[in-house]
């Protein structure tokens, strides 16, 4: 390039500066979030990991060699003596105690695990969300009574929270009674406080900044103020927490399932089930819990990688 | 013979996966001893970070840094940071611009202090808390005693910025570095502050790299000036020089922006357009240019260097100079 | 009559402590008593130091804080007692520009939905597209393009932001609008375009301002009549010119020689008034005149009776006992106004943790800001605002009480 045209160049840049002072794309924050969210290699593991667990759990009827109920080999396993037969050409995974593929019972079991940390993470969602919705707008705009009524619902939510959570979710189970349903409301419920807490507190946080102030200034009304500046704002730590929710939804609805108060119905597989029937040949057949588990422990690693991904995204200090 | 010289310093800040970003781009200054020279400028000047790097305060990894800034016959920037450790505090110290995140919240002042004194001037015990007790009062703190005690939170602004600049000068250093010290701070603490740093000065002989935006500070307390824009000194001068005669368009636009107090109501603000911005760096021309009134193809042409267009020791980066009798013209 | 006037407008902010119950232990007395007018198409300054109340009198206008006592009166409406939806349509009329530029844009909305939000809210305009013209025209009034509007807030530079902030507050067609702070996030070169644009606007669209600042150089430029506040109070109202001109309090006089001039002549001829220690906390304030903890001519008398803003000639509003005196110079300085101040340690008054009020009296009565006991400060402060002029004899009593101990006379007693 000549100097001359060089020099142009720059000119015609200068002058372009001088024109427009900015010139940057209208990006929103959630679309800047989400390209962050896209250059971040946790976040592509973990949605590597969410996606073919996914698959699974939606193909997985489908690709099963054999139906996971079906004894097909009952005398080839002998529980009472410990003689299983471990991984062999047809059956990957083994055979459990009743003579039923492993494998084939892994690949069903995966939806019901999805199934229940969906549902529960959702009902623990929904209702914690309205909770903190409600004290949090009474708290930041309700006044001196709205302040009455959110000290009441918190101090509810920190009764719920001082539970120990297995033991809400057994009681809760207890009540219930035995069933898969029982399981997801169980643990939904266990992440009620927490969502409505967390809702709360950063709804409380918003409600002190400036632009809050500046709607209030504006002549907003209140129910306005609310659902357009606090609440999306007051958002991502709870998408944050709901992903990584999924995950101990699904840790927690198998340690249910593990003592028995899960799906009774051996038609339906479920990691939690499988691995609670694992635990008497534990010392025989190792390879019987180490399944479930594992694919337990991967699918909560899943969530936990995007949850904390998506943190690093959502997080304004990181703007940028 | 200056007591600290800084030659084309220049920080960059290189992060992984994005364009290098040059936060000072060349600066040269000296500071004789008893001086008082004054680094001022906007946001984003490189000011604060030639404070830091002088210091040895910028972070090791993800900066590079180039020149020299040779203090009393060493170059700070090469030396040990053991050997700098031992000359930071006892023969340079810095005061920041927020008092309260400089000091330790849970530790007391009297500790802070005594800390600097055993550590630089090998006192013990009593001695240690009483030459504490005294440099707490040297800078106007009442009740010294029960002072020592205290924790940095239960000091108003005003105090804790005394209770820095008295661990600041604790080893009567020969050189100090002032942070904007009082931005932080209310307009008659700021004038207590002020006052101190001059008796400071004049009393003790102590060297002053004052780091400020507010030219109001600088036309009060500084002997030399270098303004900065972008990373690079665009004006150097003694103050009289500096206020009476502005010649860089920067510097002659930032006087003519900021309101006064002693002009009469009602005389407009001359601003500069447009705000600071990284898009054109020094080496493709002026960095002021697109917000120069007096630009003109040979801005562009390369970095100006630093002339002398109107009197000596008045040094100027600029090819369009504000001269004298143009001033009258901008001004009518 | 006056566009906008503040009638002994008082904000207290309760303390509160208590483990299962709230119980209020004191007040923060942010504002304590302010009266003002603000006259149509004109600006009013109020300016003092951060502490001092005057935010909070800001927002109290606004009614985004609770006023705890008295009145505001806009355009003859008493907002003060409005009903809160009523309050709200007001808002229209009386808008806010905010010191963070930043802060206050909602940083998820984009420029066009800020600016229509309350477009919406006070139903001006029929439909989004009225809107957007009208935000079109508002946005080239502020120096701003079109194509800002699909933009958010942190892709603009923090004079385009305030410009932003001003823009949002002009859609609504104000009479009024409250400046906090306008311009003292931004940048020196940038600051001055934020004030051409402020007076450009009042020129053009008739505005009457409010402009709350810390700056004197800034309020001084853009403001027709300064009210200069320390800690919760005015002290002094004048115009601009007669402010600079002929400061009559203490304070105004410290605070206007504190400024610092970008002009080495004039900061080499001109004499600080140098004070001494820092501002007192507003929960627990001086008895008498507020300002004699640290003033340079205080005597006996500022400590007990607290004194009323009068007219000291053409309008010119002080509130000091020997505001006169001190003008003749027939009044001695009982602090000394040089670097001694500064240095030497007379027991100078701060913001002492309560536990430390036992600490010596000097020869005035300046410890009263160090009283520890909630109980007293709120019998003190009625009889101290309500009747400046005659305090009760409950509070001259305890006045007098606390002089009582230091009566030998000695200052700095303490320092050894």
């Amino acid at each position: 390039m000549t100097t001359v045209t060089k020099k142009a160049d720059k000119i015609d840049r200068l002058a372009e500066l001088m024109q427009t002072t900015e010139v940057t794309s209208g990006a929103s924050l959630w679309r800047e979030a989400m390209r962050r969210l896209r250059a971040s290699k946790m976040a592509a593991i973990g949605a590597v990991v969410i996606a073919a667990f996914v698959v699974i759990a939606l193909i997985g009827p489908w690709i099963a060699p054999y139906a996971p109920t079906a004894q097909t080999w009952r005398g080839d396993v002998f529980p009472n003596r410990g003689e299983f037969v471990g991984m062999r050409s047809g059956n990957w995974f083994g055979l459990d105690h009743l003579g039923r593929d492993v494998f084939s019972r892994w690949l069903v079991g995966a939806r019901q695990t999805l199934l229940v940390g969906v549902v529960s993470m959702l009902i623990g969602l929904v209702v914690g969300a309205l909770i903190g919705v409600c004290s949090g707008a009474a708290a930041t705009l309700g006044g001196r009574a709205g302040q009455r009524v959110d000290t009441v619902i918190m101090r509810f939510t920190d009764i719920m929270l001082s539970l120990p959570s297995l033991l809400l979710a057994v009681s809760v189970a207890a009540v219930l009674g035995q069933s898969l349903t029982t399981v997801m409301i169980a643990v939904g419920v266990v992440q009620i406080p927490v969502f409505a807490r967390l809702l709360r507190g950063s709804m409380l946080v918003q409600g002190g900044s400036d632009y809050v102030l500046a709607a209030k200034a504006l002549g907003l009304r209140k129910r306005r103020i609310v659902l357009t500046q606090i609440l999306p704002n007051s958002l991502s730590p709870v998408i944050v927490q709901a992903t990584l929710s999924l995950a101990t939804a699904i840790i927690e609805a198998a340690a249910l399932s593990y003592l028995g108060l899960g799906n009774p119905d051996p038609a339906i597989p479920e990691w939690g089930v499988m691995l609670a029937q694992a635990q008497r040949f534990f010392d025989n057949e190792p390879m019987m819990a180490v399944y479930p588990a594992v694919g337990i422990i991967i699918t909560a690693l899943g969530f936990t990688l995007l949850g904390e991904a998506m943190r690093e995204a959502l997080d304004p200090k990181l703007r940028g | 013979m200056a007591l600290l010289s800084v030659d084309e310093l220049s920080v960059t800040f290189t992060a992984k996966g994005r364009k290098d970003s040059i936060a000072v781009d060349g600066v040269s200054f000296d500071v004789a001893e008893g001086q008082v020279v004054g680094l001022v400028g906007e946001s984003g000047c490189g000011k604060s970070v030639t404070s830091l790097a002088l210091m040895g305060l910028l972070p090791a990894k993800g900066v590079r840094i180039g020149g020299r800034a040779v203090f009393d016959g060493q170059d700070l920037l090469t030396m040990s940071p053991q050997y700098r450790r031992d000359i930071r505090g006892s023969q340079l110290a810095m005061i920041f611009q927020d008092p309260l995140s400089s000091l330790n919240p849970v530790v007391p002042i009297g500790v802070q202090i005594t800390e600097i004194l055993e550590r630089h001037r090998g006192m013990k015990g009593e001695a240690a808390r009483k030459e504490a007790a005294h440099l707490l009062d040297r800078v106007g703190i009442p009740d010294p005693a029960r002072r020592l005690k205290e924790f940095p939170h239960q000091l108003s602004g005003g105090m804790r910025q005394r209770a820095l600049i008295a661990m600041a000068v604790a080893c009567a250093p020969r050189m100090l570095i002032a942070d904007e010290p009082t931005t932080a701070l209310d307009v008659t603490i700021q004038a207590q502050i002020l006052e101190l740093l001059k008796e400071l000065v004049d009393q003790e002989g102590t060297a002053l790299l004052m780091i400020t935006h507010d030219l109001g500070v600088v036309a009060g307390l500084c002997d030399e000036v270098n303004v900065l824009y972008a990373g690079r000194a665009v004006e150097s001068a003694g103050r009289r020089d500096l206020f009476t005669y502005p010649t860089h368009p920067y510097a002659h636009g930032l006087l003519g922006s900021i309101p006064r107090l002693d002009a009469p109501r009602g005389e407009p603000l001359r601003p500069i357009r447009g705000s600071i911005n990284d898009r054109i760096a020094w080496a493709d021309g002026c960095a002021f240019a697109p917000r120069c009134d007096r630009y003109t193809m040979e801005c562009l042409t390369g970095t100006p260097e630093l002339t002398e267009p109107r009197a000596a020791g008045h040094q100027v980066r600029c090819v369009n100079p504000v001269l004298p009798k143009s001033k009258a013209e901008v001004s009518a | 009559m006056s566009l906008l006037e503040l009638e002994d407008v008082k904000v207290h902010f309760p303390v509160k402590k208590g483990v299962l119950f709230d119980r209020t232990v004191g007040h923060v007395y942010a504002v304590d008593g302010v009266s003002l007018k603000v006259e149509a198409g004109q600006t009013y300054g109020l300016v003092g130091e951060s502490g001092c109340g005057k935010t909070t009198l800001g927002r109290g206008v606004l009614r985004l804080v609770d006023i705890t006592d008295g009145e505001v009166v806009f355009d003859g409406t008493d907002l003060a007692k409005l009903p809160a939806e009523e309050m709200r349509r007001f808002r229209r009329r009386l808008q806010m520009v905010f010191q963070d530029p930043l802060g206050s844009l909602n940083p998820r909305q984009n420029i066009e939905s800020i600016l229509s939000e309350g477009m919406a809210a006070h139903g001006i305009g029929a439909n989004q597209e009225e809107r957007r013209e009208k935000i079109k025209e508002v946005l080239a009034k502020v120096g701003l393009p079109v194509n800002a509007l699909s933009r958010y807030p942190h892709e603009f530079s923090g004079g385009q932001r305030q410009r932003i902030g001003i823009a949002r507050a002009l859609v609504l067609e104000p009479d009024v609008i409250i400046c906090d702070e306008p311009v003292s996030a931004l940048d020196v070169s940038v600051q001055a375009q934020v004030i051409n644009l402020l007076e450009e606007l009042q020129k053009s669209l008739g505005l009457t301002y409010l402009v709350i600042a810390h700056d004197l150089a800034v309020v001084r430029h853009i403001s027709d009549v300064i009210g200069v506040m320390y800690l919760g109070s005015l002290v002094e109202e004048a115009s601009s010119d007669a402010l600079y001109a002929d400061p009559k309090h203490p304070y105004t006089k410290a605070l206007m020689s504190a400024v610092p001039l970008p002009d080495p002549e004039a900061e080499d001829r001109r004499e600080r008034i140098l004070l001494q220690g820092d501002l007192p906390s507003p929960a627990n304030p001086p008895t008498g005149c507020r300002f004699h903890t640290r003033c340079p001519w205080a005597q006996p008398k500022c400590g007990i009776e607290r004194p009323a803003l009068v007219d000291a000639g053409d309008g010119h509003k002080v509130a000091c006992h020997y505001a006169a005196e001190i003008a003749s110079g027939a009044l001695q300085q009982t602090r000394p106004t040089d670097i001694g101040a500064v240095t030497e340690t007379e027991e100078a008054v701060t913001e002492q943790p309560a536990s430390t009020a036992e600490t010596s009296v000097t020869l005035l009565p300046a410890d009263s800001t160090t009283k520890p006991d909630p109980e007293t400060v709120k019998e003190k402060v009625p009889s101290a605002t309500e009747a400046p002029s005659a305090p009760t004899a409950d509070a001259v009593v305890k006045d007098a009480d606390t002089v009582q101990p230091g009566a030998s006379g000695t200052s700095s007693d303490k320092t050894d």
